[in-house]
């Protein structure tokens, strides 16, 4: 017992990209990799909410999907590619147009589910440039805003949607 | 929450998995999508001793769709089979069901064989196995194995997959011609599990009559239940909202729901009948249409 014990705290190192800056570290394998994002990285715009993958506020993009990083142990990050909520906006300092859109729109209240809603809704317009109403709605089900700001969200996802695509033009 | 210590493995090949499955035996979960197991680790509901990630193990990802057969690997992803256009045309219920599992975030690290081997009986894939007549390879050291979901599911969240053996692979048939799909479940909130999930299959014959065809419900059992009493009675006859309803209206007398906090024992029987009606009318006018 003592042999398994001295087994399972024993640290791994990984390396991970996130936000394009490469970090190595030593992590605990039964560490979340939102508590590694937190507190080993100090990148603590990815909020834990329920810790068991229901509300989504720990929503980060992982080689390019959406992904609850409260579902995964860090040490399955390794060498993998990791966006984050600090790493959306533009290295000059200049708001994502989701940013913007939740700041024009109103969408947030209290805004402890914005980080997960903007990185769901980043890979939406992604993959969806002009999505309705509905498919916004659908997208952001697994984020859960407990102020119920919805309504504002979809119109802040709405008005990125428009501001991307007329930068794309 | 936090989940307890386990000591982790990460094996490079199928072998060296199935040799550490050999060695930990009970005391050893294999990690693939983890999008059930980590939730229940992290409400500490579950503390496994060994975690065995297989992520890195190669050849168990894909689909691979034949003239009768789709092969999807354990540890292929839902959202590969969601957003893949073969399996949309060559197995319509699987596209759509697939669709129906948690939300995108859930898709994008859960599993096939996962789910499979979580047999929770109110989840789709499950049922989407048992409606269709899949097939599910297993793997242990030096033996392979196919299993019906009959032979597959015991009870909830429990199958006769032994310690040592991992999913390799799942198994759907190709959609046959003359043949429809249809899935519907019932949820309180959208990606939630489902209360009542139906699923169904019909195949006509070339004059429009009812050849063959399949119905299971999820939710009201420790597995999934295939209601064949309800759909022998349909062959022969021509598909109508009549016929459906009045072969569906004595399954409140087949299945046996629990009550729970979300609803009773009546409405989930409701729900049985009005779900499957719909499934069976859905697949017989796809069929209609192939």
């Amino acid at each position: 017992m003592t042999e398994k014990t001295a087994e399972s705290n024993r640290l791994k190192t990984i390396t991970l990209k996130v936000n394009h800056k490469e970090y190595t570290v030593d992590v605990e394998p039964r560490m979340l990799l939102s508590d590694v994002l937190r507190d080993i990285l100090r990148l603590t715009g990815t909020h834990v909410g329920c810790e068991h993958g229901v509300c989504g506020a720990c929503t980060i993009t992982m080689d390019g999907r959406p992904v609850r990083s409260c579902l995964v142990f860090g040490v399955q990050a390794d060498q993998a590619d990791i966006v984050t909520v600090e790493g959306l906006e533009s290295e000059d300092g200049e708001l994502h147009p989701l940013q913007k859109g939740f700041w024009e729109k109103h969408g947030l209240q209290c805004g402890f589910c914005t980080p997960g809603m903007l990185m769901t809704a980043c890979h939406l317009l992604e993959h969806n440039p002009d999505p309705s109403r509905e498919e916004i709605r659908e997208a952001i089900s697994g984020n859960l805003c407990r102020c119920t700001g919805y309504q504002g969200i979809v119109d802040a996802v709405e008005y990125a949607a428009k501001e991307m695509r007329e930068r794309a033009e | 929450m936090k989940p307890a210590a386990f000591d982790y493995y990460k094996p490079e090949t199928l072998d060296e998995a199935l040799s550490l499955l050999d060695e930990f035996g009970y005391d050893a979960k294999i990690l693939a999508g983890g999008q059930s197991l980590i939730p229940m680790m992290n409400m500490r509901l579950a503390r496994p001793p060994v975690l065995i990630d297989i992520n890195g193990v190669p050849g168990m990802t894909g689909i691979e769709v034949g003239d009768s057969e789709i092969v999807i690997g354990g540890l292929t992803r839902h959202y590969m089979v969601e957003h893949s256009a073969e399996i949309r045309s060559s197995c319509p219920m699987l596209a759509e069901g697939i669709k129906l599992i948690g939300h995108s975030q859930i898709r994008s690290r859960g599993t096939i064989g996962g789910s499979i081997v979580h047999a929770d009986p109110t989840a789709e894939l499950p049922v989407m196995l048992t409606a269709l007549g899949g097939k599910v390879t297993v793997v242990s050291s030096g033996e392979e194995r196919e299993l019906t979901p009959e032979e597959l599911f015991l009870t909830y969240m429990t199958t006769t997959i032994e310690p040592n053996e991992i999913v390799k692979s799942v198994h759907f048939p190709v959609i046959a011609e003359r043949t429809g799909h249809a899935i519907e479940e019932f949820t309180l909130r959208s990606g939630d599990f489902a209360i009542i999930i139906a699923a169904a299959s019909v195949t006509l014959d070339e004059e429009g009559l009812i050849e063959s065809a399949a119905l299971c419900i999820g939710g009201v059992d420790g597995v999934p239940v295939k209601l064949d009493d309800v759909t022998d009675e349909l062959i022969g006859h021509a598909p109508s909202d009549e016929l459906f309803e009045e072969s569906c209206a004595p399954i409140t007398d087949m299945v046996e729901p629990e009550k729970d906090i979300h609803a009773s024992v009546e409405y989930r029987k409701d729900l049985c009948v009005a779900l499957s009606r719909r499934v069976l009318k859905k697949a017989a006018d796809e069929a209609k249409l192939a």
